[in-house]
């Protein structure tokens, strides 16, 4: 079966007709196959939803019980049948319960990778390349100015900032789902032993990664805190809360956001952010390019994001490229880099 | 944890910059800059003072050069769509310059003092190789600090006035002191340091036409004037030129020195030598400098085709003559003049200026008023009250105590500036392009157009361009909506959708308007920024090119938004 016919774009998201089912739906479906927990990828209202336990879970912290009508966990690397379309999901080291989704028909592989990032990550399974046809990459950092580095350096830069600001409170944006969870990891691992505040739509999702005995050391809700406390505390938040003012109640604060987007000096100083940290769940641009190759296809979709660079590159090298532009990705909270 | 770059490298330089460029803390970045001179030996330190008060002199770099070196190192395509995407040239080639297989050598780290040495010895025929080497040796930040400093454009929202204050921190000096001696300390400023640290002597020479402070007021709302005393104000218009101050005196030896500065105390004097050749004087004089020919001050439009102009050239003076209209007197033959009531500096000042008796200073004339409803008067009609010809190069009024000292800052209730209301117009957006600096990401430049009729019916015509007065959110959402409306593309412009029920109308604030044979509607607009988003309103309900054409008939004072309305109501 020819791989257009296998998976086709509709405006309801991609639609596997053979298997009877779409990645990822923007609108409510019969069957969905979720890769991962984040809102713009994750939507309630679906009838059957099949996922990794974790996204499952995460689902049900985001939308309560009844999300689906009902929702079958599947483990990395277990095959499934459906309609004689075989599916398996496999890690995507973007967050935890993150796949990548390999659909099989008729020798006709294609792999729909969702969100990813090919760097270690303490707070999930790392990415896997899968060898298929057809690779469907995201391109949220698809240009080459994107670069990464080491998410430790950036920690770094955050100690430095509370050495030197000591009676500044550190208000860092971040993700509520995935990016805080590494981010405490990472201070952590950085030997920073204090507690540290959250922001309350942060705690669900952070308890649940405790709960999967993920070692977050010691965290606080930051509505229960005195202003003297927080004196060189570091407090994670969501990022459009730091220009609301609930960012007032703290002591001077210094504004931090941990993302890919803040590799692009205007993208930090047009949200007027002081301390920007090139943190990312996202593969960079090396990333993206090294993916790519890694899975040996010969096809290339590139969905939400910076679709032309890719392509180009894709191009260049001799693969068939186009880039599916499905609204709906990356918009719902375009700060979830 | 160990110090990741060593003291006095370039990439602690570029830490700096990186830091300072983020903070919006005055506070802030004193400390920050501070604790790296506390901390970063001589002379690294000294040269990075002087890259911040703009104090280094080396050919620059051009743009081309650089151009040419990530060319051979990047697919052209990919380097456009990150130049579009990122917006700055320099950082887009800072974050896409190829990490060096072998990195930076940590032995040895690239010092700014080299990079500083190095630039000012080295012949145009080496100047690229030797900074590919260093863009080699660099990361990301590293290489967007040099490429900034050998551009010449650090851009770092840093006033010289800041990093000298910084600097006298380090030993709690007045900042003052450091500006009095500051015209005879050179790069890397061994002795400015010891001194400060308390291990050296004073450098002497002190400065006889050091910079002082001044003295801004603040916007005048009318719920102001209320409670204020009209007897005890003295009023002058508030010219659209250029705030300095004309420094001058003479040194031990008897040699004359003049300077001129800007308000925040930047040295000018070299771009208006025709200028400070006639500060013969021993003081320091406030006032404004204007482009006066045959008498008649010239509009802030003409002013600035002199001010955009690098080279100071004979021509250039002589069509666009720098003027000195003065205001205040600080200081004289020594005297400090400042604690003493405006009356009586004024007093001093017109003395002075008449003992001059030089055509390029004059005085800045008083408004008469006794009523506050006289002033509001001869600010809606300059022209009429007194400025006569030179009334298109007033924008308001200043209100300043007759017992008012000269303080310097922004104190409360001394000083009132009143402006003139701008004029409104509703346009709808046509091209959008993509700002510099920090905007630099976003759609950020509109160009916005009014409805005429055209030979195929009703067509919208661009009449001007505007880059700020919205908020960061509205920036958000214009470039949201620039983004998703794009119908053409033309370079970096992008035309977005215009039609008389589908685009965005802005309500656009300007100051003036004139005749302009440059432009396709003949109109420019003077100071155009964007009011208000007027999501609501259908483009096809945006003004006319007539009602444009109305205002630049009246061309009297105040042109509010009412008399623009009521323009509006009599042609329909």
């Amino acid at each position: 079966m020819r791989a257009q016919e296998l998976l086709v774009r509709t405006p309801k998201g991609l639609c596997c007709r053979a298997g009877g089912f779409y990645i990822d739906p923007l609108r409510p479906v019969d069957r969905a196959l979720i890769t991962h927990a984040h809102s713009d990828h994750a939507r309630a209202g679906h009838q059957h939803v099949l996922a990794t336990a974790e996204t499952l879970d995460l689902m049900r912290l985001r939308y309560g019980e009844h999300f689906a009508a009902s929702a079958q966990p599947i483990a990395y690397g277990e095959k499934l049948g459906l309609d004689g379309v075989t599916v398996s999901f496999h890690p995507a080291g973007h967050v935890l319960g993150s796949a990548q989704i390999l659909i099989e028909a008729e020798g006709t592989r294609i792999v729909a990778s969702g969100d990813y990032k090919d760097v270690a990550d303490p707070t999930c399974e790392p990415f896997e390349p899968v060898s298929c046809d057809v690779f469907i990459t995201e391109a949220t950092f698809g240009l080459p100015v994107f670069r990464h580095g080491d998410p430790r350096a950036e920690i770094g830069k955050l100690l430095g900032s509370i050495e030197l600001f000591p009676e500044r409170a550190h208000l860092v944006g971040v993700y509520v789902l995935g990016k805080a969870q590494r981010l405490l990891a990472l201070l952590r691992q950085a030997g920073y032993e204090r507690p540290v505040y959250l922001h309350g739509a942060l705690e669900a999702f952070t308890g649940y990664y405790a709960s999967r005995g993920i070692a977050l050391g010691e965290v606080r809700p930051a509505r229960d805190a005195q202003k003297t406390q927080l004196a060189g505390a570091v407090v994670l938040c969501p990022p459009s809360v730091l220009r609301e003012p609930w960012a007032r109640r703290f002591p001077d604060p210094v504004k931090a956001f941990a993302s890919g987007w803040m590799r692009v000096r205007a993208q930090a100083r047009q949200r007027g952010i002081e301390l920007p940290l090139v943190i990312s769940d996202h593969a960079d641009w090396k990333g993206l390019t090294s993916a790519i190759s890694a899975t040996g296809a010969r096809e290339i979709w590139v969905t939400h994001g910076q679709e032309d660079a890719l392509v180009h590159w894709s191009t260049q090298r001799g693969l068939a490229a186009r880039a599916l532009r499905i609204e709906g990705y990356g918009e719902e909270d375009d700060e979830a880099g | 944890m160990k110090r990741a770059e060593a003291a006095g490298s370039m990439n602690r330089f570029a830490q700096l910059l990186d830091r300072l460029a983020y903070e919006h803390g005055r506070n802030a970045k004193l400390r920050l800059m501070t604790e790296y001179f506390r901390t970063t030996p001589d002379p690294e330190r000294g040269f990075t003072l002087a890259a911040l008060t703009g104090a280094l002199s080396f050919a620059h770099a051009k743009p081309s050069l650089i151009g040419a070196l990530i060319a051979e190192r990047t697919d052209p395509v990919l380097f456009e769509l990150s130049h579009d995407y990122v917006g700055d040239f320099s950082e887009t080639v800072a974050l896409l310059w190829p990490t060096a297989a072998a990195g930076a050598d940590s032995e040895h780290p690239l010092l700014l003092s080299d990079v500083v040495t190095k630039l000012s010895t080295l012949g145009k025929a080496e100047l690229p190789a030797q900074l590919a080497r260093w863009l080699d040796a660099l990361d990301e930040t590293g290489r967007w600090a040099l490429l900034k400093l050998v551009t010449g454009g650090l851009r770092i929202g840093v006033s010289a006035r800041l990093a000298k204050t910084a600097v006298a921190a380090l030993g709690d000096k007045d900042p003052d002191e450091i500006e009095l001696i500051w015209p005879t300390l050179r790069p890397p400023y061994l002795d400015l340091f010891a001194w400060v640290e308390g291990h050296g002597k004073r450098p002497s020479a002190s400065d006889p036409a050091p910079f002082r402070p001044v003295m801004l007021a603040h916007a005048l709302e009318e719920q102001d004037l209320a409670p204020l005393d009209p007897k005890a104000y003295v009023g002058e218009w508030k010219w659209d030129g250029i705030r300095v101050q004309a420094a001058a005196g003479r040194l031990e030896d008897g040699g004359r020195v003049a300077r001129l500065y800007s308000r925040t105390g930047e040295d000018i004097s070299r771009s208006f030598p025709d200028l400070v050749e006639a500060l013969a004087f021993d003081g320091a004089i406030d006032g404004e400098l204007l482009v006066v020919r045959e008498g008649r001050v010239q509009s802030f439009n003409t002013l600035q085709q002199r001010l955009n102009r690098k080279a100071v050239t004979e021509k250039l003076m002589a069509e666009f003559p720098a003027h000195l209209r003065a205001y205040d007197l600080l200081v004289e033959a020594g005297e400090d003049l400042r604690a003493k009531p405006f009356r009586e500096r004024r007093a001093r000042l017109a003395a002075l200026v008449e003992r001059l008796a030089d055509p390029r200073i004059d005085l800045s004339p008083l408004v008469e008023f006794s009523t506050w409803e006289a002033l509001a008067a001869a600010r809606a009609d300059p022209a009429a009250f007194g400025a006569g010809a030179d009334a298109d190069a007033v924008e308001g009024v200043m209100l300043k105590g007759r017992e008012a000292a000269y303080v310097p800052g922004r104190p409360r209730g001394l000083w009132w500036k009143w402006k003139r209301g701008p004029a409104l117009i509703d346009a709808v957006l046509m091209y959008a392009q993509r700002g510099s600096g920090k905007r630099s990401s976003f759609y950020s430049d509109y160009t916005f157009g009014v409805w005429r009729a055209g030979p195929e019916g009703e067509e919208l015509v661009p009449v001007g361009k505007a880059y700020f007065g919205f908020t960061d959110e509205e920036l958000l959402k214009i470039d949201r909506f620039v983004r998703r409306n794009i119908v053409d593309r033309f370079g970096p412009v992008r035309e977005v959708v215009h039609e008389a029920d589908k685009g965005l109308v802005m309500e656009i604030a300007f100051e003036g308007l004139q005749r302009s044979s440059r432009h396709k509607s003949g109109l420019a607009m003077r100071f155009p920024r964007i009011n208000r988003l007027r999501w609501d309103k259908p483009p096809g309900e945006a003004d006319r090119l007539e009602t444009l054409e109305r205002m630049l008939d009246l061309k009297t004072g105040a042109t509010t938004h009412e008399r623009a309305e009521s323009a509006d109501a009599a042609a329909r």
